[in-house]
């Protein structure tokens, strides 16, 4: 037994993997043929595969782009062109119909333009890897590019202008190192402002661009804002936080209600030249009416409004859910599990139908803002539980560690509990956005002219009758671009947040 | 039953106890739903005490600490801290939470932030403390308890040691008057307990008044001037810890003894 005693004299150094084990061919040894029977199932994969493209393949790349109605697409190919190959002639003749519906032409530059200022915004919400000067060339640049568009001398002069202060601040940026710049800050040089601001504004900005109107609305609407923080900022201390709160949210109201409306008349008429009919308002724009939205236009528009104002909503009524006030707790309940309980369509048709009954005559109330709120509160529903989710799994420790360190309820949440929670239920949020954005189709039952609605719409065209999968295929295509880009985010921003070994 | 030896001999001529009292507990009773969990808990803490308390599993050593902290609500009797009663009075709660440092079992450091921010999180939003003074602060600490290198990293990132050790550095933080000990090595392999038993001892003997609810009996004999021992949601024995080793007098502690030492 004197292999019972064995003393290590030294240590074993690191060693390289096999080389069998590495590299390309040690990839598809060990993935696709590591034994008889796995080899067999990848041949008949790649002749499956094989199968399906020598299909798809010649009927997607078919040659009927210029074609200008499904007939000309059967004269390329026989009788059976329908079906043997794509006819792509309508996605041609239609494809800025699907984008903006019917949109009036000469103001189409407004949705694009708010597209993209859309990114601008969301940039510094969800990268963090992106200077705070990057941010301000690329609002300069789209600013430009839009006065560029516009054209006209003001627009063009005043494009110049905002390209060449984008190239100037992109130039420096490019210039100038990190370690620089942190120097020139520390020696007093004064830093551009916060991108957040723009973030900020972007939600009034973006109903004017879409819908046009006087501009002094949507700044009275953020002026409420304005009058409830400072309400808050200088009541709270005085009356406590609650009181406070409700004091600010009163004074809000008071201010959008009763206040709003006589401010904005008489903003309007000190810029109005003119007068009756022919009056002209220098700062207005077109209104566009929500019947003439469409497309994907409309999509994104329901679709971006629905999954920002859910995530926030859906985290108070998670909070609310585990609530020790019992009140609150029962209206969360009652809330989440009723919105949950009925299906969207009922939803949308009770915004479509039901509520004008409700309201009083006369009253009009916007049915774009109808659809929002309901695809909104549907969202949030769902949102509310994937946010408990993350909250049940915390472990109870954090709370105590929190509470252990004297931070109040309000502080835990922010700084300790929902960065967490967030963070553990992101591919859950995600799939809820997802899931809602893709919801957004069903506006075409009452009436909408969405993409699938505006689908209809062009085969009821003569030259177009029969076209259903070039729509279709290229709607889908569209939708995947989206969604699959939420999801690549969704990966992307897991593991940026990942701080454990790696 | 591990029993460490520490290779610093505690030097007990510099923790004094005032006659100051820090904590009161008077006729205080718990109740977890009908379960009695403690039973007329009378106890006196004076600044600069080090208090040990040991017993069986289940009998409310942990929950009376965290009695001390209402991270446990009591149902009869008083807890006065450091002359401010806990009551359902949050204001009171939260002064007496700030002016108490906690250290957990399981360490609950918050993952999502670094160690530094750890440390400094609380000083910033419940002390206002400007963030360079706490950063310094935290730096202060960190270097105390002997990982001031660590402090850009993640706690996953860290052993369990260290990250006690941090999760002591962020009570400290809080300049607090009196430290609770939950179990702070229970989590722990043997190297490691080691290194967080003797940043306590440091502790000690700059005179903080702690309360430690531990199975390290080489630690009660160095460092405690009090040792407790509870069973049955009870104060069953409390002595000097050389007595209450040495000469025992309740037949439940003198099993207990029996079977730990």
């Amino acid at each position: 037994m004197s292999d019972m005693s064995y003393v290590r004299s030294e240590m074993l150094p690191e060693r390289a993997p096999p080389a069998s084990q590495i590299g390309f061919v040690g990839w598809i040894r060990a993935n696709l043929f590591n034994g008889v029977g796995n080899s067999i199932l990848t041949i008949l994969s790649l002749i499956f595969l094989w199968y399906i493209l020598s299909a798809l393949l010649p009927w997607i790349f078919a040659p009927t782009w210029n074609s200008g109605s499904l007939n000309e697409c059967r004269e390329i190919f026989g009788a059976d062109g329908g079906h043997g190959a794509a006819c792509w002639g309508v996605i041609r003749e239609r494809w800025v119909q699907l984008l903006f519906g019917f949109y009036p032409e000469a103001e189409r530059w407004r949705p694009i333009v708010g597209f993209g200022l859309l990114f601008v915004a969301l940039i510094p919400v969800l990268f963090n890897m992106i200077s705070r000067r990057m941010n301000w060339v690329l609002l300069l640049a789209v600013l430009g590019l839009a006065g560029l568009y516009l054209g006209g001398a003001l627009g063009i002069i005043a494009g110049l202008l905002l390209l060449g202060a984008a190239g100037f601040v992109g130039f420096k940026a490019f210039t100038t190192s990190k370690e620089d710049r942190a120097a020139e800050i520390e020696s007093g040089a004064k830093r551009l402002p916060n991108p957040f601001i723009f973030s900020a504004i972007y939600p009034f900005i973006a109903p004017w661009l879409l819908w046009g109107g006087s501009i002094w609305l949507p700044v009275g609407a953020a002026l409420g804002f304005v009058v409830g923080y400072f309400a808050y900022r200088f009541l709270a201390p005085v009356v406590g936080s609650l009181a406070g709160l409700i004091i600010a949210v009163l004074a809000a109201l008071i201010w959008w209600l009763l206040l709003m409306a006589p401010m904005v008349d008489q903003l309007d008429a000190l810029f109005t030249i003119g007068e009756g009919p022919g009056a002209e308002n220098l700062l207005a724009l077109e209104p566009v009416e929500s019947r003439n939205f469409g497309g994907f236009m409309l999509s994104i528009t329901i679709g971006v409004v629905a999954i920002a104002c859910s995530l926030p909503i859906g985290v108070v009524l998670a909070l609310g859910r585990q609530s020790d006030l019992l009140i609150v707790k029962a209206l969360c309940v009652g809330f989440i599990e009723f919105i949950r309980g009925v299906p969207l369509i009922t939803l949308l048709f009770v915004a479509s139908t039901l509520l004008n009954i409700f309201l009083p005559p006369g009253t009009n109330f916007d049915i774009i803002l109808r659809v929002l709120i309901m695809v909104t509160l549907f969202a949030a529903a769902y949102m509310a539980e994937v946010v408990r989710g993350g909250l049940a799994a915390l472990p109870k420790g954090q709370y105590e560690a929190a509470d252990a360190l004297g931070l109040d309820y309000w502080k835990a949440q922010r700084l300790i509990i929902m960065p967490q929670a967030l963070k553990i239920s992101i591919p859950g949020i995600v799939s809820t956005f997802i899931g809602v954005f893709k919801d957004t189709v069903l506006v075409s039952i009452i009436g909408l002219l969405d993409p699938l609605g505006l689908s209809n719409a062009i085969r009821a065209d003569q030259d177009w009758n029969g076209v259903v999968w070039e729509l279709y295929g290229f709607i889908a295509f569209m939708f995947f671009v989206f969604c699959f880009s939420m999801s690549r985010y969704s990966m992307y921003l897991e593991r940026r947040l990942r701080t454990d070994h790696s | 039953m591990s029993s460490i030896t520490l290779e610093t001999h505690a030097d007990r001529s510099k923790m004094e106890v005032s006659d100051e009292v820090a904590i009161e507990i008077r006729d205080m009773n718990k109740w977890y739903g009908a379960f009695h969990v403690l039973r007329d808990i009378d106890l006196k803490v004076y600044q600069g005490e080090r208090i040990v308390i040991a017993g069986p599993s289940g009998s409310g050593k942990s929950t009376l600490i965290r009695c001390i902290n209402r991270l446990e609500e009591h149902q009869e009797g008083q807890i006065i801290v450091d002359g401010t009663e806990l009551t359902s009075d949050l204001k009171n709660v939260d002064k007496v939470r700030s002016e108490v440092g906690m250290v957990f079992q399981h360490f609950n450091l918050f993952p999502h932030l670094t160690i530094l921010e750890n440390c400094t999180l609380a000083p910033i939003w419940v002390r206002k403390t400007p963030r360079k003074e706490a950063e310094e602060i935290a730096m202060h600490f960190l270097e105390k308890v002997k990982i001031p290198e660590q402090a850009l990293k993640y706690p996953g990132m860290l052993s369990g040691g260290q990250q006690q050790r941090v999760a002591i550095a962020r009570s400290l933080c809080m300049m607090p008057r009196i430290m609770l000990f939950d179990e702070p090595t229970s989590a722990l392999d043997p190297e490691m307990i080691k290194e967080v038993l003797e940043t306590m001892v440091e502790l000690a003997e700059e005179g903080m008044t702690m309360l430690c609810v531990t199975h390290e009996m080489g630690f009660a004999k160095e460092v405690a001037n009090r040792v407790i021992f509870m069973d049955a949601g009870q104060i069953v024995e409390q002595n000097e810890p050389e007595e209450f080793f040495n000469n025992p007098q309740n037949e439940r502690t003198k099993l207990f003894l029996s079977q730990i030492l």
